[in-house]
Parts: structure tokens; C-alpha cells; sequence
């Protein structure tokens, strides 16, 4: 029985092959797309408060594939996004299960998380207009359409097109207004541009800083990032944060999530880690530390989140905002964004 | 029972296959039904700039290189000059600088708030862009200078070796015969090498093909972009497959031409004197040029990149600083052992195979075997888990049916894939260095060595391997260095708590954080260096 002599090997082999599963009585696997140094903190916490320990793998791309792949032997009971659309994506590819959890539901309101119970979002941030404090001041009527008019030939800067932070926006344009609307837009905002998109979304603000141009797009909790920084304290000094669209459709919003995965070998511990997610304990890191805009009612962002004052959210569902999806990447090679 | 003979056959089949799955796996999946319609899409849209931006990119990275490579090579092998002798190994050292370090380092530096533009501004008192022109580094001129800053040591490599292999005579004779030095360089040295610079160039070509890292920080688009956008954001695998498995063919037809070019062209090395014998002693302005030449280009991909790492290390070293960078270390450290040891024996494998027969058999493995380097890393990533996933679902449904438990992830969740993933890439860099030096070994010598009764076993042992220490060195360094750099394979294909130098820096990469990204880059620079200068010191030795 030649393949039975394999197995036997291959058992004796795997009980002896490195294997990092020891010491801890629990443990949870996350796969993640947000940074370590974002979220350590948070599951640090969570270890000491539970016993159990998490082990994180960070990837920016490719993790959903990796989960597929390993099917039914995946080791990530969980998985965490930086945005809306790696959400949808890995719950379209079924990929995912529901968590029936009263405290989830208690945490997080309706409108972040699936009806259906298989993502649940656990930050907000806003995509700002950020504009020179020298040359521009604070705009408070500011909206995102506003940067495709010819007034503002020249002055805006964002990173690269293709970043899912601005494919949803885009999508949130194209659910909002059509696709024919959204291209021209789209072909304005192109043609304002003081340069090809490029760099990161602190990389605008420096520009902004250094006289290249006078308006930026870019997330709300760069700002505090960047303030609590010695080194780009003078670039954060240098623009003023907008809130955009708050006399006509609100903000544009995106959040970060967590999916507990089909196969979840420690589906009870992953659930655990799930719910002080959005306790209000780890709510209260992903605030201060981050500078995002927890979604549990009970958590106040920071001061100096707050001291930018309350605004007009955009209202459309998050799902219809990741129907446009596709739609949105295809325009941007349509039009050429990036090239 | 098999034959002593068809183990020579079938143990490079049997490599060469392990090496080539996953890319048939991946090859497989592009003829899959897509309904998307995302590749029409791309073809309506923004393929053929994609296209024209890859090609731009593959030509000017190889020219450039050519114009770095090819003088400094020749002058460290043929020419006597101060300083030679630490030049001709210094001259190797960008080559443990990976890419994406090099070009946030440029970036940093160059762009609008960096502090060369800065400086200029102060000092012409300019306030805005409109004042002055300052050429964009993110651009694709820019993106084929860093690259070939970055690349251009493995020609140097191999064509330093190439000159110092070629007997001198032949060189002398040519000028004896009235030709001056730049036209014998040309009519008798670069024929002579064309096999290094072919494998040099190509090695090249495929590191650009597979770049993504690099030319994304550029703003550049590529096919490597179109690969990741297709399979990422539109979800749409068999596209993205489709786009490798195209870049892939262009690649062999390509590499096929230029060998069939060289179809009769054979050279060995005779015996008598080498270069080293009869260097040319420079003088005056001769000598100030070629000085300038070699250290300017030196400064530039070495030096100052160095430097500033030096200086972002040290500012911040204190918040870098930790002890789980040992751990990183040595597991980096680890893993390029491994992945160096396994991809020169596969080199060894294949081209002795073709030593002993050659045909097109044996060119078909050393060919496939290399296929995986001009693939980008996370391709080859999940290129890599589609057949190891595969066995470990067979394996542990077979497990549970004969009554054992299952094992979970034996292959695709430990480091055997990381592994497997790096040789997949890397295997082309000992194959063609070896190849390349191989290739200098006249036949001759081994039917000498069989008339007089040795096995090809014993000729290869005695004989072959003594010739080409040189080469299997080369393959070995940069094999390691390569794996010390190697990011995105690493990033999807680590088991937990595994992090390597290049995935810790990343985190910080990732956000441009070049600070704190300075420390673990700059130990991997540094341990790039140390087998460098080791095998330098033995190489001056055995010269």
C-alpha cells in the first residue's frame, strides 16, 4: 500500500514540521490589509484581556486569492480591509459566513453592516478636500464636483487614480449621478490636475505645502497622523481640512471592516475578537491612535478629530457605492486617469 | 529500474518540472471562459499605452545598462588604473540595493519638496513651479534610470567575467594588426562575449518585465500594472493570466531569436595569456575619464543612495531600533541560504544536461527553467499556490479517507512555498550565470578527459566544476541577494509571524515612510555585502 506508506509519512512529517500552533490555548489568524502598526496595538488589548493570541499576516494585495486558494484549510479566521471594496469583494466571492452576534449588532449601526450579517465595517473616514491655508483658506462649500471646473486648472494634486480610496469615490459619483456624468467629471478633474497622479495621500498635502498646488483629495485621519508628527507638522500646518458636498449630497465615506472567513478553524475566538473590535475599548484606539471616526455610538472620535467639526455624510448605501465598483476602474482607463 | 543514462535525463526534467507548474497553472487559467469582458476592455482602452510603456521601459533599461556595464567592465578586466582593484568589486555593490529603496531614496531627494529643488529655490530665490524647470523624476525616463542604477551589475557581472576569461593573445593580435584599441575592443572582445551579454541583458529584460514595485512608485503603467489591476480590482484572474502568459511568450520568442542568432557561434577559451597579463597601464586624460566614468556611476547607484540610508538610520534609529530585527534578520538570512543552495543546484542540473547532451531537450529545460523571473512576484505568488494549494487539499482528503487526521496546510501554509515561490523566480539568475560560464569551457577538454578514462560523472567532478568556480559563486551571491531584496512573493506567501528584512521595511515603504524603512533596509544591504566581499577576496586570491 504504497499511499498509505506516503500518508503515514507525510502525518509523522507534518507532526514534526515547524509549526508555529503552540503555546497559547487559543489563538486567532488574521489576514490583513491594514498596516501591523495600526492594529497591533488594538490586538495587544485584546490578548491581554482574553488570553488569546492573534497572529497577523499583512499583505497589501493578494490575500483575498490566497484565501480562496486554500479553501477549506485556510488558516485566517479573519480578514481585515482598509477599505469598502476588498470587503465586497471577498463576500462576492463567497468567502465569507455570517456571525450571528448581538453585540456586534448592538455596536455597529445598520447602515455598516450587511443585512445579512457577513461584513461589518469598524471605522469611518471621510475623503476630504484639503486646500491651502495661505492662498486658498477654508472652503466650506467646497464640492467634489467643484474640482472639475475650469476655475481649477492646474491646482489640484491626488495620489494615483487606481487607489481604492478614489476608485470609491469615483463609484460613489457614478451611483450618484450616472456614468456619463461621472466620465466628465472624471475628464475635468484630469485636466485640473497640477501633476500625474502620484505619491500618497500625505504626499498631496505636502505639495499643497510647497506651493504645487492648492487643493488635494485625501483621507481625514492623515491630518491627525500628520499633526502628530514632528517632521510633517509644518505640511499639516500648511492646509486647512474641508468637508465637501455638505450643501448637496454630504461627504463621501469609506470604512475599514472585518469578515470572518467560510472555513474559520477558530471561528468561536475569531467571533470574540470580532466583538471587542467594536467594543468600545478598541473603538477607543482606532479614535485616538488613528484619528478615524469610530462606528460605535457610544465611542466620541478625538479632540481634535472633533474640533473639525460635525458634517453632512453622504447617505447612500455602502453597497450601492461597491456596485459601481468595476464600473469606476473601467472609466479611469477609459479616460486615461493615471497615464 | 532506471538507467544511469536516463537519470541524467530525467533528474533535469523532473526539476525543470517543479520549476514550470505553476506557470502552466497559471497559463491554464487564462484559457479559462471569462465573462467579464475585461480583456476587450483593455484592449479598448489602455493596453496598447501599456504595451508601448513596457517596451520603452524594457529597451531603456537594457541600453542604459549596456552604456553602464559595458565600459567599466572592460575597463576594471583590460586596463591598468589607480583604484582598479577595489573598483572592479565595488563596481557589483548596487546590486544588493534593492530597487524600490533605490527609488524612494531618488524621489525623496528629487522631487518638488525634496531638498535638491529646495536648495535651488533658495538659491535663485524661485517661488513656484511656473519659475523653473525641473525634469519630473516621476516619469518613465526616470523609472529606466533607476532601474538600470539598479540592474546594471548583472552585466557588469557578466561580462567582467567574460573579458577576463578571453585570452589576451587574440586581443594583442588584433591591435598587432593595426587596429586601434576601441575597434578591437569591438571586432574581437564584445564578439567574444556576446554569450554574457545576451544572458546579462536578458536577466535584465526579465527583472523589468516582472518590476512592480518600482515602476508603480513612478506612476508608470505597465503590463505589470494592467496585471495587477485586471486581477485586483476587476477580479478578473484569467485576464491578468492572460496578460502574463502573453508578456511571457514575447519573452521566449525573443530570448529564442537572439540564441538562434548565435546558433553557430562557438567560443572557448584558449589557453596562454589572459587579460590580466597584458593590461593596458592608462595615462592622462585616458585615465581621469575612465576614473571619473566608473565612480561617478558608482556615487550615483551605490554611494549616495548608502548615504542617505545612513542618514535616515541614524536620525531615527533609536524608534527602528528593536530586537525582533535579529529575528527578521536571521530569517532572511536563512531563507537566501536555502533558495541560493537549491537554485545553483538546479543550475548545475540543467546545464550540465546540456553539457552532456545538448539538443533540444536539454535547451528546453535551461529555457522553462528560467521562465519564472520575468514574471512579477505576487503573479508568481499565486501562480505558486494554485498547484501546492491543490496538493494539500488532495493530500488531506486522502489523509481523512484512510482514517488519519488532517494535517492542514503541509506545503502551501509553511515556508516550503515560500521556498518554492523564490525558486521559481530566481532559479533564471544561477541557470544563466552558470550557462554563462559554462559556456567559456571548451568540449574538448572533456573528450580529453573521457579518452583518458574518466566517467562524465568524474569529468564533470575533476574537470568541469574546478572551471567554473567562478561562475557557481556568481550564481550563489546573487541568488542570495536577490532573495535578502525579494518583496512581493515573500508578502503573500510567508507563513504567520514570519517576517523577512524587505517585509518589515515594506510596512513602512508602503506608507513612505522611508525613516523608518531606512534601518532594515540598510541590513540588507549589508548583509548583501558580506558574501560579496568574501568571494571578492577569494576571487583576487585564485587570479
Amino acid at each position: 500500500m504504497f499511499i498509505k506508506k506516503l500518508l503515514t509519512s507525510a502525518a509523522i512529517f507534518s507532526t514534526l514540521s515547524v509549526s508555529s500552533f503552540t503555546a497559547y490555548a487559543e489563538e486567532v489568524n488574521i489576514y490583513s490589509f491594514r498596516q501591523p502598526f495600526l492594529i497591533e496595538p488594538i490586538m495587544e488589548k485584546f490578548t491581554k484581556q482574553t488570553g488569546i493570541k492573534v497572529n497577523i499576516l499583512f499583505a497589501k494585495s493578494g490575500l483575498i486569492e490566497r484565501v480562496k486558494r486554500e479553501g477549506k484549510l485556510s488558516p485566517a479566521d479573519l480578514v481585515l480591509t482598509s477599505d469598502f471594496s476588498r470587503l465586497m469583494m471577498i463576500n462576492d466571492e463567497r468567502l465569507t459566513q455570517s456571525v450571528d452576534s448581538k453585540i456586534l449588532t448592538e455596536n455597529i449601526p445598520s447602515q455598516y453592516r450587511d443585512p445579512q450579517q457577513h461584513w461589518f465595517a469598524l471605522t469611518t473616514r471621510v475623503r476630504n478636500i484639503y486646500s491651502s491655508a495661505e492662498r486658498v483658506g477654508p472652503t466650506p462649500n467646497i464640492t467634489y464636483q467643484d474640482l472639475a471646473s475650469p476655475e481649477f486648472k492646474g491646482k489640484v494634486c491626488m495620489r494615483a487614480g487606481k487607489h481604492p480610496y478614489n476608485v470609491s469615490l469615483l463609484a460613489s459619483v457614478i451611483a450618484h449621478e450616472g456614468k456619463a456624468n461621472a466620465k466628465t467629471w472624471l475628464e475635468g478633474l484630469k485636466a485640473n490636475l497640477a501633476r500625474k497622479p502620484q505619491g500618497n495621500d500625505r504626499a498631496q498635502v505636502k505639495a499643497i505645502k510647497d506651493g504645487l498646488c492648492d487643493y488635494a483629495l485625501g483621507n481625514s485621519y492623515y491630518l491627525g497622523k500628520m499633526l502628530a508628527d514632528p517632521q510633517q507638522l509644518s505640511w499639516a500646518e500648511a492646509v486647512n481640512i474641508n468637508f465637501p458636498n455638505q450643501t448637496t449630497t454630504g461627504s463621501h465615506i469609506n470604512v475599514s471592516g472585518v469578515v470572518l472567513t467560510k472555513y474559520a478553524p477558530n471561528k468561536a475566538s475569531a467571533i470574540k475578537l470580532m466583538e471587542f473590535l467594536s467594543g468600545e475599548t478598541a473603538q477607543q484606539i482606532y479614535a485616538e491612535a488613528n484619528y478615524e471616526y469610530p462606528v460605535n455610538a457610544n465611542v466620541a472620535p478625538s479632540e481634535l478629530v472633533g474640533s473639525w467639526g460635525e458634517f453632512k455624510a453622504d447617505s447612500i448605501s455602502l453597497s450601492d457605492i461597491a456596485k459601481q465598483h468595476r464600473t469606476a476602474v473601467k472609466l479611469l482607463d477609459e479616460v486615461k486617469f493615471d497615464l | 529500474m532506471i538507467s544511469r543514462i536516463n537519470l541524467y535525463k530525467l533528474l533535469p526534467w523532473a526539476v525543470t518540472c517543479l520549476l514550470i507548474t505553476p506557470i502552466l497553472a497559471l497559463i491554464l487559467s487564462a484559457f479559462q471562459i471569462d465573462d467579464s469582458g475585461s480583456f476587450q476592455h483593455l484592449i479598448d482602452t489602455v493596453l496598447w499605452d501599456y504595451s508601448l510603456n513596457t517596451l520603452l521601459m524594457v529597451l531603456g533599461v537594457i541600453t542604459l545598462s549596456c552604456i553602464f556595464a559595458l565600459p567599466v567592465a572592460w575597463f576594471v578586466a583590460c586596463c591598468e588604473f589607480p583604484g582598479r582593484s577595489i573598483l572592479q568589486w565595488a563596481l557589483m555593490l548596487p546590486l544588493a540595493l534593492p530597487p524600490y529603496i533605490i527609488a524612494i531614496v531618488y524621489t525623496d531627494l528629487m522631487d518638488f519638496s525634496g531638498p535638491v529643488q529646495h536648495f535651488l529655490r533658495a538659491l535663485m530665490g524661485w517661488q513656484q513651479t511656473s519659475d523653473y524647470y525641473f525634469p519630473d523624476i516621476r516619469t518613465i525616463s526616470g523609472a529606466i534610470i533607476i532601474l538600470s542604477l539598479a540592474l546594471y551589475p548583472y552585466l557588469y557581472l557578466l561580462l567582467r567575467g567574460a573579458f577576463l576569461g578571453q585570452s589576451g593573445g587574440l586581443f594583442q593580435a588584433a591591435r598587432t594588426l593595426g587596429l586601434s584599441p576601441m575597434r578591437a575592443f569591438l571586432r574581437v572582445s564584445l564578439p567574444l562575449s556576446r554569450t554574457a551579454l545576451a544572458v546579462g541583458l536578458s536577466l535584465i529584460a526579465m527583472e523589468t518585465l516582472g518590476d512592480f514595485a518600482t515602476v508603480h512608485y513612478f506612476s508608470v503603467s505597465t503590463l505589470t500594472t494592467a496585471v495587477y489591476n485586471t486581477w485586483l480590482e476587476l477580479g478578473s484572474l484569467t485576464t491578468a493570466a492572460k496578460i502574463s502568459s502573453l508578456m511571457l511568450l514575447a519573452l521566449v520568442i525573443l530570448i529564442s531569436l537572439e540564441n538562434y542568432s548565435r546558433r553557430r557561434q562557438k567560443l572557448y577559451q584558449g589557453s596562454g595569456s589572459t587579460h590580466t597579463e597584458l593590461r593596458f597601464v592608462l595615462q592622462g586624460w585616458q585615465k581621469w575619464g575612465v576614473l571619473s566614468f566608473s565612480w561617478g556611476l558608482l556615487f550615483f547607484a551605490f554611494i549616495l543612495p548608502l548615504a542617505v540610508l545612513f542618514y535616515y538610520a541614524s536620525l531615527y534609529f533609536s524608534q527602528s531600533f528593536n530586537l525582533s530585527l535579529w529575528k527578521y534578520t536571521l530569517n532572511s538570512v536563512w531563507l537566501a541560504t536555502i533558495v541560493a543552495s537549491l537554485a545553483l543546484l538546479i543550475a548545475l542540473i540543467v546545464n550540465f544536461y546540456q553539457r552532456l547532451s545538448p539538443g533540444v531537450s536539454a535547451k528546453a529545460t535551461i529555457r522553462l527553467s528560467s521562465l519564472g523571473y520575468a514574471l512579477p512576484g505576487t503573479v508568481v505568488a499565486i501562480a505558486v499556490l494554485i498547484p501546492f494549494t491543490s496538493l494539500d487539499l488532495w493530500l488531506n482528503r486522502q489523509l481523512v479517507e484512510y482514517g488519519y487526521s488532517r494535517v492542514g496546510l503541509l506545503f502551501s501554509g509553511t515556508l516550503f512555498i515560500l521556498v518554492a515561490g523564490y525558486l521559481v523566480r530566481f532559479s533564471a539568475i544561477a541557470v544563466g550565470s552558470i550557462d554563462s560560464s559554462l559556456a567559456q569551457v571548451s568540449p574538448s577538454l572533456d573528450s580529453a578527459s573521457r579518452t583518458l578514462g574518466q566517467s562524465a560523472a568524474q569529468t564533470i567532478r575533476r574537470v568541469d566544476l574546478p572551471l567554473i568556480t567562478r561562475g557557481m559563486l556568481s550564481a550563489f551571491i546573487l541568488v542570495f541577494i536577490e532573495a535578502m531584496k525579494e518583496l512581493p512573493t515573500a508578502l503573500l506567501l510567508r507563513p504567520f509571524n514570519f517576517e523577512t528584512l524587505a517585509t518589515y521595511a515594506y510596512q513602512f515603504v508602503s506608507d513612505e515612510m522611508i525613516e523608518y524603512a531606512a534601518l532594515p533596509a540598510l541590513l540588507i544591504v549589508l548583509i548583501g555585502l558580506v558574501p560579496f566581499i568574501v568571494v571578492s577576496r577569494l576571487m583576487e586570491k585564485s587570479s
